[in-house]
């Protein structure tokens, strides 16, 4: 194996969380150094911490290899972008150390040192420039800038008339242009437009095959991290969770979010959905095996139950209920259950959500949103993608025929 | 792709940075860049535009000409009192443009400190820099009232560079002590004015240090009365005399506070990102 171009060990950082209000400003200080001198001479001697102590990081350790593209991911507060303002070196560890071999540029943020009284192309120079760009280097990718934020036509127009949009774009085509040999970017694809994101991603993308760059990438857009990055890390409450393949720590931080099972509270006055449970036996097979259990103050002539499959974006996959698809008998009931089966499951591997819901033959009586969401697994052993992304839900069973016409 | 003889970069607590000054004179473009966009907007939507520069200096020195010279009646020797006055007010306004663009600076660039990576000395700098180029206009203003009232100066102009880096070191000294403690005490913000309107009185702008012969070493540590003494000895035929002993102790002064200023920068540094 290369030898590693960040390694990080044991590396820590404190903060002071201070909850006075005026805590910084000078009387503060000059007060404090006069009750601490009161207080060394004092028979007691105890000395109060200045606040309370927050360790954004714990002994974090890890390498990273160069041509790695490395995702971040955690939740809010994890210690992601601490990890990130170490690294880019804007702040310092608490202990630990961090050695870093190669130009590193970072991306906190989109458009650090934008001006808005400047015109487009100024500010192109000032943000190249800010983000570690020569001049020679602003003024040789300067057209290639343009075209990719497509502003073509305001490049004269002050910054402060742009739209936001714009704004993004022109910003993000500055730092889309930095040649470092590890970049370090930040939760930034999160502003823009789905397109012009799929735009900027595909940029990341196609640098990094190309140039062997070294990336570490912090998103909550877990398809962002699937598409671009190989390896993952898994933040927690300021420590490293888990590190390894991008699908197994992606799905690391999904586990706890997955629900197969979910009860509510029985009403008396209305019939409604008690509990909704997944199979998981049956879907490790693939099958899908849906229970809505409801109860109903009155017996229903004719209970009816249905539900809708979403992907984790909440795009509606494929709903059925039992008016579309009647089973083979009814009978009333007070309580009861509705169980629905769909066999090879024709999904992509991800991760999915079901909404349930109750009636009879006319009305509606109850619904729960999002009242399970489970993950499909790759297949082991399945042939691999070839090189294309997968960025479809469907995965039909279908066979492909060849016929040669001349040879 | 990396190159094996890529410099290994080590981030730990309390390390120094073994490269600081490689890295200052690398990030050299972005001084450029900042002190260009803070005239580039500094007028905008203006009409007066750049001339607000010369007007500032015009006023202050009829005030001072008629003050000092008419009202006081205070000597001005061979030159004509605004000339003399105009030589105190010049090293003044760069020295005081200078401290507080410098004193400002680090706060006024929160989002870059915050976000970014780069020396931090950059920014008290590029400040710095935006108040020379100020000058540099207003030398035009001094070039048409010597033609004006006729006086060529002699020589000696030639060592006027060396009080323009007099001024400016002094500028960055107590910029460089004034920027860091404002990042943390923001009180400082309030100490700005109040210390320039001191250093103008404490200062011999109106008229000239030879009107205080006895207290003349002592009012010499303010490193501003050797400035004000050189620009005048420089622009004015040599008038009034250099005195070596106060020229030695505003110049002492002067490295002493630009020394102790970057100590105290470079100390604290490290922590902008997280107090500021």
């Amino acid at each position: 194996m290369s030898q590693p171009v960040i390694s990080v060990a044991g590396l820590s950082k404190r903060y002071y969380l201070t909850h006075q209000e005026r805590s910084d400003t000078l009387r503060d200080t000059l007060s404090q150094g006069i009750r601490g001198l009161v207080r060394r001479f004092a028979p007691t001697g105890a000395v109060a911490p200045e606040g309370e102590e927050f360790w954004a990081l714990r002994d974090v350790s890890f390498h990273v290899h160069p041509g790695d593209v490395v995702g971040i991911i955690g939740r809010n507060g994890a210690g992601k972008s601490t990890l990130l303002k170490i690294l880019s070196r804007i702040t310092e560890p608490t202990t630990g150390r961090v050695s870093i071999r190669g130009r590193v540029a970072s991306l906190l943020e989109v458009g650090t040192g934008f001006h808005p009284e400047l015109s487009g192309r100024d500010n192109i120079y000032l943000n190249g420039a800010i983000l570690g760009m020569s001049r020679q280097e602003i003024r040789r990718k300067f057209d290639e800038i343009v075209a990719f934020a497509e502003v073509e036509r305001f490049l004269d127009t002050q910054v402060k008339h742009y739209s936001s949009g714009m704004y993004v774009r022109l910003a993000f085509a500055v730092a889309a242009h930095l040649e470092p040999e590890i970049l370090i970017v930040d939760e930034v694809l999160a502003v823009g437009d789905a397109q012009f994101q799929k735009k900027c991603l595909g940029k990341m993308g196609e640098v990094t095959r190309e140039s062997g760059r070294t990336i570490l990438f912090v998103s909550h857009n877990l398809d962002a991290v699937n598409t671009i990055c190989n390896t993952g890390l898994l933040m927690e409450g300021g420590r490293i969770k888990a590190q390894g393949d991008i699908a197994e720590i992606s799905a690391h931080y999904l586990a706890p979010a997955l629900r197969h099972r979910s009860s509510f509270a029985h009403q008396s006055e209305r019939p409604c959905i008690v509990q909704v449970e997944l199979d998981e036996a049956a879907l490790a097979r693939r099958t899908l095996v849906v229970r809505i259990r409801f109860s109903s103050p009155f017996p229903l002539d004719t209970p009816t139950g249905g539900m809708v499959l979403a992907s984790q974006e909440g795009r509606v996959l494929f709903g059925t209920n039992m008016r579309l698809r009647p089973p083979g008998e009814t009978a009333p009931a007070r309580e009861g259950e509705c169980c629905l089966e769909v066999p090879n499951l024709p999904l992509q591997a991800g991760v999915y959500s079901i909404s349930v819901w109750l009636g009879d033959s006319q009305r509606d009586f109850d619904s729960q949103a999002d009242a399970l969401s489970f993950a499909l697994p790759i297949i082991p052993n399945s042939p691999p993608a070839g090189g294309a992304h997968i960025n479809w839900p469907l995965d039909l069973a279908c066979q492909w025929h060849l016929s040669a016409i001349r040879s | 792709m990396v190159n094996q003889d890529t410099p290994e970069l080590v981030l730990e607590a309390g390390r120094a940075n073994r490269h600081y000054w490689a890295d200052l004179w690398r990030f050299r473009e972005l001084l450029g860049f900042l002190a260009w966009r803070d005239i580039k907007v500094r007028y905008k939507q203006t009409t007066l535009g750049v001339l607000w520069v010369l007007i500032q200096p015009a006023i202050t020195l009829a005030v001072f000409t008629f003050i000092f010279g008419r009202l006081a009646g205070m000597p001005s020797g061979k030159a004509p009192y605004p000339l003399l006055v105009l030589c105190g007010l010049l090293p003044w306004q760069l020295f005081s443009a200078a401290f507080s663009n410098a004193s400002g600076s680090l706060v006024a660039n929160t989002h870059l400190i915050s976000k970014v990576y780069f020396p931090r000395l950059i920014v008290p700098l590029s400040s710095v820099a935006v108040a020379l180029i100020d000058f540099a206009v207003v030398l035009v203003l001094l070039a048409a009232m010597f033609a004006w009232w006729q006086f060529v100066p002699d020589w000696r102009i030639i060592f006027l560079p060396l009080f323009v880096i007099l001024a400016l070191l002094t500028a960055i000294g107590t910029g460089l002590w004034l920027t860091a403690l404002t990042v943390k005490y923001r009180d400082f913000r309030f100490v700005v004015p109040f210390l320039l309107q001191v250093g103008l009185f404490l200062s011999p702008v109106g008229f000239s240090s030879t009107n205080l012969p006895t207290w003349r070493a002592l009012y010499s540590f303010n490193p501003m009365v050797g400035a004000i003494d050189g620009f005048r000895w420089c622009l004015l035929r040599g008038e009034p005399p250099l005195a070596p002993l106060n020229l030695t102790i505003s110049v002492g002064m002067a490295l002493l506070l630009l020394t102790s200023g970057l100590w105290y920068f470079r100390r604290t540094e490290r922590t902008f990102a997280d107090i500021i």
